[in-house]
């Protein structure tokens, strides 16, 4: 009964993370864009005269969605139509549940680990979900009996292919450094020290794969630059016949994957929830001093050291975002398929080869 | 507790085999094989196979179905495939083959019945690579030679210009 209320608090805990970030990540991505362009952005949401910044304005859009009318053409093939946003949506949350954001916690003679769902293959489920993400928006694409949806689900599914090819190469440089395929394990591997001073986290020992990594991975949440299967103003998308939440369904799943996004590569190149210097009994700094901290303690600062992390990392996914303009359909192809993917098989060869030396085990 | 779980994706799997089979819409017809996939891929990780489980996710319901959809919705963009099966005089195979395949199954069955599971219990995904690469490298070295051949053919095929 205990075993079943602490499974159940960890999925509970990892889904007010990601729901959270995303929803907050509207309010994120209006604010920051506002102050980027010098402009004051979304304010006016107030609740009893108090505007906190706009911060109300996520949830008056949820509340707008929600009451708005739900249209579904004549021609649409009606299950798949109202399927296709749930299926966007339930792959980006359960993708994060084998994304580790915490040590082991010790309670009571238990051992927690601090992840959703144990999986000794967690790198590749995260993965799996990823891809199969893409079904959401093909069949939103054909549902809708609208030729123009239909090209830009044709639009996505290519893109997810190309940038799937390029995240599956990229990640295999990390499993190879620190030979494991579990997520938790490969946060671990991110503890030790290189040379007694520099942790040796994932983008210390594998740098290449880092940009690679999140190139690929920038692709694969359809943003900008890489918004050709749907560019709000400009492209015709496959949700262009949806209309209140379940349009809403398809903006929020881009969201929840650049939290799974970033998530990820926290885990694999950030070093997770490693705080630099910090083992499991206290800091133990590389000059020789020490700070003793208790259990508790050093488990809450790795699970802010993730979170902020994470959020760190939205920043710069955001400032990308906002930043460049967008690549033109042909050339996200070749980048995917001529730049990141033959990069990221040069890669892992000179990860063997260093490995090889190194260790001088194959 | 584990039986009822496994009943029910089993359930699942075949009511989506059926569905495939039955439904003339070409897209329902692969999503029901998209599900009949993944209810195999949970039905490998009951059994301990994680790997082989998320891979089944990865390459089959992802990548092949995605590619099979893809070419689905370019080539019959409509609801239902139109016009008569040029290929009617095929469905007098289908039941000699069929019944030729649940015996060969139904073989394959009897003849591990009773040796339960392997007693070495879930394998982890490093003994996997490493029997992939000692004892079984032969096969595994031709299948890539197959899929390398399959690229090749490909290659050939998309790059000849007609006439």
């Amino acid at each position: 009964m205990i075993d079943l209320g602490i499974s159940f608090a960890r999925v509970a805990f990892i889904m007010m993370f990601i729901l959270s970030l995303g929803g907050l990540l509207g309010w994120i991505e209006r604010k920051q864009s506002a102050i980027m362009q010098d402009r004051i952005g979304a304010n006016r949401a107030s609740i009893f005269g108090i505007r906190a910044w706009g911060l109300f304005h996520p949830l008056a859009d949820a509340l707008k969605l929600l009451t708005k009318e739900d249209f579904r053409p004549v021609r649409a093939d009606r299950f798949l139509f109202s399927l296709a946003p749930f299926l966007s949506v339930f792959f980006a949350l359960v993708a994060f549940a084998a994304i580790p954001f915490g040590d082991v916690l010790r309670v009571g003679g238990r051992e927690i680990p601090l992840q959703a769902v144990t999986l000794n293959v967690g790198i590749l489920y995260v993965f799996a979900m990823l891809s199969v993400g893409v079904y959401g928006v093909m069949l939103a694409g054909w549902s809708s009996a609208n030729n123009y949806a239909l090209l830009g689900g044709q639009r996505a599914a290519a893109l997810m292919i190309s940038a799937e090819v390029a995240i599956g190469a990229s990640i295999m440089g990390v499993v190879m450094v620190y030979g494991s395929l579990n997520l938790m394990d490969i946060v671990r591997g991110q503890g030790a020290l290189l040379g007694g001073w520099i942790p040796e986290w994932g983008i210390v020992t594998q740098p290449l794969a880092f940009v690679l990594f999140l190139t690929a991975g920038i692709a694969s949440t359809k943003r900008i630059p890489f918004d050709t299967p749907e560019g709000e103003s400009e492209i015709i998308g496959y949700f262009i016949e949806y209309s209140g939440m379940k349009a809403g369904m398809f903006m929020m799943s881009d969201f929840l994957e650049t939290v799974v996004i970033a998530g990820l590569t926290v885990s694999l190149f950030l070093g997770g929830w490693q705080v630099p210097y910090l083992a499991a009994d206290g800091f133990h700094f590389p000059w020789g001093a020490t700070w003793g901290l208790s259990h508790l303690v050093v488990t809450v600062l790795q699970i802010g050291a993730f979170s902020v992390k994470v959020m760190v990392l939205i920043f710069v996914l955001m400032l990308v975002r906002w930043t460049l303009p967008r690549f033109r359909y042909d050339q996200a192809m070749r980048l995917g398929w001529l730049g990141l993917f033959p990069l990221a098989i040069l890669n892992i060869v000179i990860t063997g080869l260093v490995l090889l030396l190194v260790r001088g085990r194959a | 507790m584990a039986r009822a779980a496994f009943v029910l994706v089993a359930l699942l799997a075949v009511g989506a085999a059926l569905g495939l089979v039955i439904k003339k819409n070409v897209i329902h017809g692969a999503m029901f094989l998209v599900v009949n996939m993944a209810s195999i891929a949970a039905l490998y990780y009951m059994l301990g196979a994680e790997f082989l489980a998320v891979a089944q996710i990865v390459v089959y319901a992802g990548a092949i179905m995605v590619l099979f959809i893809f070419a689905i919705m370019f080539l019959i963009p409509g609801k239902d495939e139109t016009g008569p099966d040029p290929r009617r005089w095929q469905r007098a195979l289908a039941l000699p083959l069929g019944a030729l395949l649940l015996i060969l199954l139904l073989a394959v069955v009897a003849a591990v019945r009773g040796t339960g599971p392997p007693a070495a219990g879930p394998a982890t995904s490093g003994a996997l690579y490493r029997a992939l690469l000692t004892d079984y490298l032969l096969p595994f070295e031709l299948t890539s030679i197959l899929l390398l051949a399959a690229i090749v053919g490909v290659m050939v095929l998309a790059k000849r210009r007609p006439g």
